[in-house]
């Protein structure tokens, strides 16, 4: 017999003085975050800015026309020399940056991630209540890489991406790309349970919301 | 040498030396008490927190029932997302597997994830004799190997080191596997990861080869989730050419939704965040992103054995948060080395025994491990109601099959039994123990087997009169 079903025989011996109906699960949670009138958006988008900036990143709101300078200005707070941009990217988003950017095609090398300095991203949802950013590897977003090795990421969130909570979000989410939930920079807390900021991913994250 | 736990002592003997070392108690100390406010200030912040524990263990529970479906499911559609499936019945199956995997690459040094079940097969080691390095990229993981240490927590596996111990671990065992710590390094948290962050990048960058846990699969979908915090699963999940995960058979979820619970649960439960900095989900292999062979190897090494426990099996709804170690008190005076195992603490109490059977004294003690406080139940967030399970399993140690029994609190169990049934003997009993209480002194030590009860405990002050005398001379109290 197999590994494979030995452990299925074991698992049906195991359960079998169990009735065989499905368990009901309840779903009596919360759908938006708490404190949050449903549909309020202005609510939602400044509970998002308030939760990722509790993490240490820096969150701006900007009108969409100001994007440039702010992308710009993110970069250059960072001195970042180098940026390397996404497919998909709207190009108008780094004109205004006086550094080098550097496209992902033909794709980069992980050496050549490695010396750039930043990168700059759309991304695919948000979420207020747990201030996260989503990133699906659609356009302007990239494969996994690009948002993880470099040290500093400018993220771009338009405002109606920004759900509530977890349950309003994940149903917008295709499960068969690859999803990297995003929030606040690299951190850990192996040390005496106190969180350090910054530590394999990029250590500088910047969000920009825009409407 | 990756050190495993092997021919530990039993868990009064284990808790005897490691209450009597003050710095590990400080250590600690220091960071359940740090977590435990951080989590619970989290978990008041959720108005649904109860309605969001009961849906897990809802969901949980419908997983175990109908394991063998959902894992079906999950192969089969991990199989059309790319991926291949193995399948493990115990911990050398796994290793010999992976090993077979890691050969074929002809890699010698491997970069690893975090994972509590490859700790718990032992693969570091089974690799090790194959010739191959596996480095560990999680800080505190890599904090434990490179001290030749043990783990002593499922989330912080060196939360019994502090900064000093750290910084003294990584100035002295950096540099004999890769880019050596700075000569100057001090001991504050930054500096340290800093150091962690630039031995281990070059690692990253080379690595072809990643092996990996998971904290959830989805049977729908295919997909495997890890929550973490470095950035380190990342690099390990996008950056080689082949990905190894090996998980429990238990990990499995439903659905895609199903993760709307446990993402806000999980996080929030472990470490006291709203969730962790990084979260990566990922189904088979992605053109152009990522690794472009994924192994997926399910493990049994022992759940179905606690799964046809009718008590035991909720366990297996276990998320691996860490929050039953973090409020237990016995934990927190012994750390997490006393119970002899990578699972440790109230979870450690329930699961090693389910796992492997209490067949040997070391096992047979972890049941006994805890006061039944029942602060575990409380804070869990699958509800998995401990003290049920450690009562079950003490009662497995002491009547059941088990070949390891406790024999003085047997025949003493026996022996009061039949006491206690003969009405007419049990008041002399009673009456004689009031006698014997006036002249006994508190603080000393019983004679034979039972000298183990006063070892740590003193007899409790035994009243003149017995109740039943009382009741009789006041008349119930009214006299």
């Amino acid at each position: 017999m197999s590994a494979r079903e030995a452990i299925l025989g074991r698992i049906r011996a195991a359960v079998a003085d169990l009735p065989d109906d499905p368990v009901e699960v309840p779903r009596a949670y919360l759908r938006g975050a708490p404190g949050i009138t449903p549909g309020d958006r202005e609510a939602t988008v400044e509970l998002f800015v308030t939760r990722v900036t509790e993490y240490g990143a820096t969150v701006r709101r900007v009108p969409e026309a100001d994007l440039p300078t702010a992308v710009a200005a993110a970069l250059d707070e960072r001195a970042a020399r180098t940026a390397v941009v996404p497919d998909g990217l709207d190009p108008a988003w780094t004109a205004a940056w006086k550094g080098q950017v550097r496209r992902d095609v033909p794709a980069l090398s992980t050496a050549q991630l490695d010396a750039t300095d930043a990168v700059v991203s759309a991304c695919a949802a948000a979420v207020a209540d747990s201030g996260t950013i989503v990133l699906d590897a659609g356009p302007g977003q990239g494969r996994r890489a690009l948002s993880l090795v470099p040290d500093v990421h400018v993220c771009v969130v338009r405002e109606e991406q920004i759900g509530s909570a977890l349950p309003e979000v994940i149903g917008r989410l295709d499960p068969r790309r690859p999803i990297t939930w995003i929030s606040g920079p690299s951190a850990t807390a192996d040390i005496e349970m106190i969180r350090v900021q910054g530590v394999h991913g990029p250590r500088r994250l910047t969000v920009l919301v825009t409407h | 040498m990756s050190k495993v736990f092997l021919d530990w002592p039993a868990f009064p003997t284990a808790a005897e030396r490691a209450t009597k070392d003050e710095q590990l108690r400080a250590n600690v100390r220091r960071a359940t008490h740090t977590i435990r406010a951080k989590r619970g200030a989290l978990a008041a912040e959720r108005p649904d927190w109860q309605d969001l524990r009961d849906s897990a263990a809802a969901v949980k529970d419908e997983v175990l029932r109908h394991l063998d479906t959902y894992l079906e499911q999950l192969e089969t559609k991990v199989r059309e997302a790319g991926g291949v499936v193995h399948w493990a019945q115990d911990a050398e199956e796994a290793n010999r597997i992976v090993t077979g995997l890691v050969q074929e690459t002809g890699e010698t040094e491997i970069v690893k994830v975090k994972s509590m079940l490859t700790e718990e097969i032992g693969l570091d080691a089974a690799l090790e004799q194959a010739g191959i390095s596996a480095r560990e990229t999680d800080l505190a993981a890599a904090i434990v190997q490179l001290g030749d240490d043990l783990p002593s927590h499922v989330v912080v596996p060196a939360l019994h080191r502090n900064r000093t111990e750290i910084r003294d671990i990584f100035r002295r065992e950096m540099g004999r596997h890769g880019r050596p710590a700075p000569d100057d390094l001090g001991d504050d948290p930054e500096e340290l990861a800093e150091a962690a962050r630039l031995h281990m990048r070059d690692k990253f960058l080379r690595a072809k080869v990643a092996v990996s846990g998971a904290n959830f699969m989805i049977a729908e979908t295919g997909t495997l989730v890890i929550v973490e915090s470095e950035g380190n699963g990342r690099m390990c999940l996008t950056l080689p050419e082949t990905l190894i995960s090996v998980v429990g058979i238990e990990k499995v979820l439903p659905t895609w939704r199903d993760l709307e619970i446990f993402l806000q649960l999980l996080a929030r439960n472990a470490t006291g965040e709203r969730m962790a900095p990084y979260t990566s989900s990922w189904t088979g292999t992605t053109d152009g992103d990522g690794p472009r062979t994924f192994h997926l190897v399910l493990v049994d090494n022992g759940r179905t054995r606690a799964l046809a426990d009718p008590v035991g099996r909720q366990a297996l709804r276990c998320i691996r948060c860490g929050a039953c170690m973090n409020i237990c008190p016995v934990y927190e005076r012994t750390g997490g080395h006393a119970y002899g195992s990578v699972y440790p603490g109230p979870i450690g109490a329930i699961l090693n025994p389910l796992l492997k059977g209490p067949d040997d004294t070391q096992t047979a003690s972890l049941p006994y491990a805890s006061t039944l406080c029942g602060a575990c139940n409380e804070v869990c967030p699958v509800c998995i109601r401990f003290t049920d399970v450690l009562l079950k399993l003490r009662s497995d140690v002491a009547e059941g099959d088990a070949e390891v029994k406790h024999p003085a609190e047997k025949a003493a169990l026996k022996a009061v039994a039949g006491v206690m049934r003969h009405n007419p003997l049990w008041n002399a009993a009673v009456k004689s123990a009031g006698r014997a209480g006036a002249v006994l002194p508190t603080d000393m030590n019983l004679p034979g087997p039972l000298h183990g009860w006063t070892d740590s405990r003193t007899i409790p002050e035994i009243p003149a009169q017995s109740f039943r005398t009382w009741w009789k001379r006041t008349e119930g109290g009214t006299r």
